[in-house]
């Protein structure tokens, strides 16, 4: 049975990483050509890490489901990049962003590899900025910052409201290089489906081809999942529709354990949804609350136009409830304080479920040419969407699920529990804890890919360079390849009455009332329950219209479904696990009077790592206990 | 019809500059041409035909111009080909994204200028180079080229083809002089408006140009 | 509102297409194009038949899956805005909206509207990086870089790779989109090291793959969803003939 070590190197905390680099085993040049590693997954974390790895002379084959690389959903992400570069000169440093990131987690995420995700930053933006990611910049030439929900310094590189994308295509570029070098195969349009593992350790995938329908037996000495985040278990949220959590699913299946599956941010400001029919909510970034301030009418019910609403009757109250943090409090609690105005009765729109995200006094101090410059596309997309403009009144926005703190559990080398299978970026659970800072997404994703995983898949892979090249033919992936045509038959033999999408409608449905922003017991083993049931309607009355050998986005959604209703209930048994209130996760019996959320230390100071045990049988909980050595726990405070 | 036969931008820059060229060909010409409005004696009109006709430089520059044109069309047919193949299947509904009109029938202003000019050149080089042109009585020694555009333009059928083929002539160069610096590199968001106004009246200048010759000389 | 559809269907890559006519009810003006499309599969899934393929992901306009041939237009009405950003309220009651795929050589058809811009990558692969290996970059601001020109090689940056400029082009040129990415290096200091070497392989790949030439018709830049200009084409012609004459 896998054991839980987290193979945290000791030593001084600013000294972990250092030390692991020089006395990690390493693979020579010659070798490492032999050795060929599996990398699904072409975001931000698996594009640089497939450049880097290619760069070092692996054989590398990177898999991804969209027709490019390009189109991963880092791309959408806006706002920034955080390191710890100290331009501003404003006392930032590795140790103050480390620590930022483990207060913003609510002291639920480890130290070490906190500390590193803070290390590598630098690294990681001269990497971007000497692809050509063109950052925006100071009049003088250098590189400029702006600041971000939850810390008091600017350390965040942006490229306008498209940084994501910009990062993206500068980790694409990369690894478009190492195609044309013959470092890097290829192969898009390929949905991992199954995780082949033999004698113990991860050994190749089996994937569709998404275009033929054709099943492929793909293998390596190691694999790399780096498929992101599965905030679309909500339906609607700011992911792309097509995000999914597949992979880690299957990985999860076949012995990965899953850290902290609960931990799910919603953002606070994306577009509120508009009508019946909708598919996705589309974020604004948390930039925004730089220069825009966030209200409600003092007035419940106030059905007044919010340019009719005088300035005494409006209730900043982000500014009222966290006077030193103001707009800029960190996700959660912006999210949970909106959602209490809201349930409160002061929303704003027909729906009261929104609350208002104003610049009039931005622009009245800074003029509107300096707000189109910094937020020119988003203000563009909010009037795109809502046919509004935001120059002229404020912008609605409510929560909606975003990013997932959780994922397959991994040991400071980035492995998960399955030797030879790592996981980077959002799959992984390791760096945000209970609640992620805003732009420490990009940060991790590419710091993954670019400094980490290069070095610490030698360590596993020196100990790979007799093993020859791995065989498809091995029974262990005969196996694989059988189960997944058996899981596709079962899909269209179903042959129902209702649609996939219908069904993950009231899967999305089911999680947001029970367990997303607010969670308590009753509600949580509500959900479990009418999981349960959609489950067993799903497997009866489901619709996959269309045959396997074609192109067949149905039958791709329906596979993403079907495990949805696992990871599900994985996350609705780690909320009712947590008894606690802590970042993204509040449970309502834990709370302060004021309606803060109240952790739990004394209980609850662990990474939750679920094991698989069976479809039908309850995931078996372990505990990483979480020793903090370096810094005070302390009560989250942004008042 | 390889694509190997030099790169697309190679062919657009000959095409450019060939057209470029073609272009201040047609300015001199005009601006002969218009001495036959200025001067009814047609000295001045035939002392240039001479002059361009037989000065040795201007002879050898003839052969540059002539393969000037052809240069122009062989790489504008080839362009053109390829471009076809590249959408091999067509559109129902037409392309409805605003565009610069003219830009979108250069192969067929084009054709028709070619047409033109083949017939033209019969008309007057073929006729001169085969000595049937009269002397002129103003200068000894010299063909009265005058008398010759005097004679075709009294034919109605032919002013309205030249007519037409001017009017074509002049659509092509709308586009074409700001399409040649385009190709060239020569685009500045600060002089380029001003250069598309520049080739339109350059367009409005040639085809009214040439166009008066034949109209005045016909009511006359 | 009621919507009238003329959707073009082709079972794969070497099957022959065609027209099929749709009728769609109960269309609100607050769904976005792709929701009614959404809409329209439902319906058709309920009734057996085959929903229409087409591509689509991050539905707010920055990935570039959507393509869609509306009307005449890539990605519909509207001024710099994707196919998923498009909403119903640009349409009237009882319009009939014609849907193509992109037509191209070097974009074949797959299925229904989905066509493969596989392209495009072949296109980056063939220099559109800066060749820098992870751990070798210096300080990012050891090189300075004039703040006009960042943020202009942001603009050509942004991008998307849809492919509407090859849609739109009467000749299906692909010099839009290799120009905005020859531009945004050529613009950077960190660029200019590998710009004649660059521009040189994107340009022969480019036609290498079938691709028309410029007529600078401009249709491109009137239909592209990132407002990139051709202003790009022209650096590109600078850059290439540059490179060619050195």
């Amino acid at each position: 049975m896998a054991k839980l070590d987290s193979k945290i190197p000791k030593g001084p905390l600013a000294e972990k990483w250092s030390k692991y680099k020089s006395t990690m085993k390493l693979v020579n040049p010659a070798n490492k050509k032999k050795l060929d590693i599996i990398l699904v997954g072409s975001g931000l974390s698996g594009s640089a890490a497939a450049s880097t790895l290619g760069e070092l002379g692996y054989n590398v084959k990177v898999f991804c489901f969209q027709d490019t690389p390009r189109r991963a959903h880092s791309v959408a992400a806006q706002g920034g990049i955080n390191a710890t570069k100290n331009y501003k000169n404003d006392g930032d440093s590795d140790y103050r962003l480390f620590y930022d990131m483990i207060k913003g987690g609510d002291y639920r995420a480890r130290e070490a590899n906190v500390y590193r995700a803070a290390e590598v930053s630098n690294a990681t933006i001269d990497q971007l900025t000497a692809q050509g990611v063109p950052f925006a910049r100071e009049y003088g030439g250098t590189l400029d910052n702006r600041s971000f929900g939850g810390v008091q310094v600017s350390r965040t590189f942006y490229a306008k409201g498209q940084t994501g994308q910009q990062c993206l295509l500068g980790a694409y570029s990369g690894l478009s290089r190492q195609i044309k070098k013959g470092t890097v195969t290829m192969y898009s349009r390929r949905e991992m489906l199954e995780l082949v593992v033999i004698d113990g350790k991860a050994r190749g995938i089996i994937t569709r081809n998404l275009v033929t329908g054709e099943l492929e037996r793909h293998a390596g000495h190691t694999v790399i999942l780096a498929t992101g985040g599965y905030g679309t278990i909500y339906y609607l949220s700011t992911l792309a529709v097509n995000s999914n959590a597949s992979a880690a699913w299957a990985a999860y299946k076949k012995g990965a354990f899953f850290g902290n599956p609960g931990f799910i941010q919603i953002h606070p400001s994306s577009i509120p949804v508009l009508n019946e029919y909708q598919a996705k909510l589309t974020l604004m970034s948390e930039s925004l609350r730089n220069d825009g301030r966030i209200w409600v009418p003092k007035k419940k019910e106030d059905k007044r136009h919010a340019n009719e609403i005088p300035e005494g009757e409006r209730d900043y109250y982000l500014e009222r409830r966290y006077p030193a943090f103001g707009n800029l409090v960190p996700r959660d609690v912006a999210s949970r304080a909106a959602k209490e105005r809201c349930d409160a009765g002061y929303g704003v729109g027909d729906t009261g479920l929104a609350v208002n995200l104003d610049f009039k006094d931005a622009i009245a101090k800074q003029g509107k040419k300096a707000i189109e410059d910094k937020y020119g596309n988003l203000f563009e997309m909010y009037e795109k969407i809502t046919g509004i403009n935001p120059y002229d009144e404020p912008m609605r926005i409510y929560p909606s699920g975003h990013y997932t703190m959780g994922g397959l559990w991994v040991d400071y080398e980035l492995m998960t529990t399955i030797p030879g299978l790592f996981a980077i970026g959002e799959s992984n659970f390791s760096d945000h804890g209970a609640n992620r800072l805003g732009a420490s997404s990009l940060m991790q994703c590419a710091g993954d890919g670019y400094f980490v995983i290069s070095n610490t898949i030698g360590n596993f892979l020196s100990g790979e360079i007799r093993t020859p090249k791995i065989s498809t033919d091995a029974p262990e992936f005969e196996k694989a390849e059988k189960d997944v045509t058996g899981k596709i038959k079962k899909l269209f033999a179903v042959n129902g009455k209702q649609t996939v999408t219908s069904f993950h409608k009231r899967l999305g449905k089911i999680m947001w009332d029970y367990s997303g922003m607010s969670r308590n017991e009753e509600g949580l083993k509500k959900a479990l329950k009418f999981i349960d049931e959609l489950k067993e309607e799903f497997w009866k009355d489901v619709k996959v219209p269309g045959t396997n050998n074609e192109i067949n986005q149905e039958l791709e959604k329906a596979g993403r479904v079907a495990d949805y209703f696992g990871l599900a209930k994985l996350i609705v048994i780690d909320a009712l696990n947590r008894g606690e209130s802590c970042g993204a996760h509040f449970r309502e019996e834990s709370q302060t009077p004021t309606g803060e959320a109240k952790r739990d230390d004394a209980n609850y100071s662990y990474v939750s790592v679920w094991e698989y045990k069976g479809d039908e049988q309850e995931p078996q909980l372990r505990k990483e206990a979480l020793n903090y050595e370096f810094v005070e726990v302390k009560e989250r405070d942004y008042k | 019809m390889s694509s190997r036969f030099y790169s697309s931008l190679t062919k657009k820059y000959v095409m450019s500059l060939a057209g470029l060229f073609l272009l201040s060909f047609l300015l001199v010409h005009l601006l002969i041409n218009l001495l036959l409005l200025f001067d009814d004696s047609r000295y001045l009109f035939n002392e240039a035909a001479h002059f361009m006709g037989t000065n040795p430089l201007i002879q050898t520059f003839q052969w540059v111009l002539f393969g000037g044109f052809i240069v122009h069309m062989i790489f504008g047919v080839i362009l053109q080909i390829q471009n076809w193949m590249a959408r091999p299947k067509g559109y129902k509904k037409k392309n409805a994204s605003e565009e610069n009109y003219f830009s979108k029938f250069m192969i067929y202003t084009g054709i028709i200028v070619g047409i033109f000019l083949v017939i033209h050149l019969f008309n007057f080089f073929v006729l001169k180079m085969s000595g049937q042109v009269p002397e002129f009585s103003g200068h000894e020694g010299t063909e009265d080229m005058g008398w010759l555009v005097f004679d075709l333009f009294q034919n109605g059928g032919y002013v309205i083809f030249y007519v037409v083929a001017i009017l074509f002539l002049g659509f092509h160069i709308d586009h074409a002089f700001q399409s040649a610096l385009q190709s060239l590199g020569l685009n500045h968001p600060k002089y380029t408006p001003f250069f598309k106004v520049v080739s339109r009246l350059l367009a409005i200048f040639i085809a009214l140009g040439y166009i008066s010759i034949p109209l005045v000389i016909y009511f006359k | 509102m009621n919507i009238k559809l003329k959707i073009w269907r082709q079972k794969n890559a070497k099957a022959k297409g065609k027209f099929v006519n749709y009728n769609l009810d109960n269309v609100s003006p607050e769904m976005s194009f792709l929701e009614m499309l959404d809409a329209l599969n439902n319906k058709l899934i309920i009734e057996g038949d085959e929903p229409v393929a087409f591509e689509h992901d991050c539905r707010e306009g920055i990935c570039g899956c959507c393509s869609l041939y509306i009307n005449g237009t890539p990605h519909g009405p509207g001024e710099k805005s994707t196919t998923c950003e498009l909403h119903m309220r640009s349409f009237k009651d009882g319009h009939t909206i014609v849907i193509e795929p992109w037509r191209s050589r070097a974009f074949p058809v797959m299925k229904d509207l989905i066509v493969d811009r596989n392209a495009f990558d072949k296109i980056i692969a063939a220099g559109g990086f800066i060749s820098i290996d992870a751990g070798s970059s210096q300080d990012s601001n050891a090189v300075l870089v004039n703040k006009e020109k960042a943020d202009e090689a942001f603009i050509s940056a942004s991008c998307i790779g849809c492919g509407a400029c090859v849609a739109a082009c009467k000749n299906a040129s692909a010099m839009l989109f290799v120009s905005a990415k020859v531009s945004q290096f050529a613009l950077l200091p960190q660029g200019r090291v590998e710009a004649v070497e660059r521009v040189q392989s994107m340009v022969a790949k480019m036609d290498e793959l079938g691709f028309g030439n410029c007529t600078n018709t401009y249709a491109c830049e009137a239909v592209c969803p990132k407002g990139i200009s051709v202003t790009n084409i022209a650096r590109m012609n600078r850059e290439f003939l540059a490179a060619k004459i050195s």
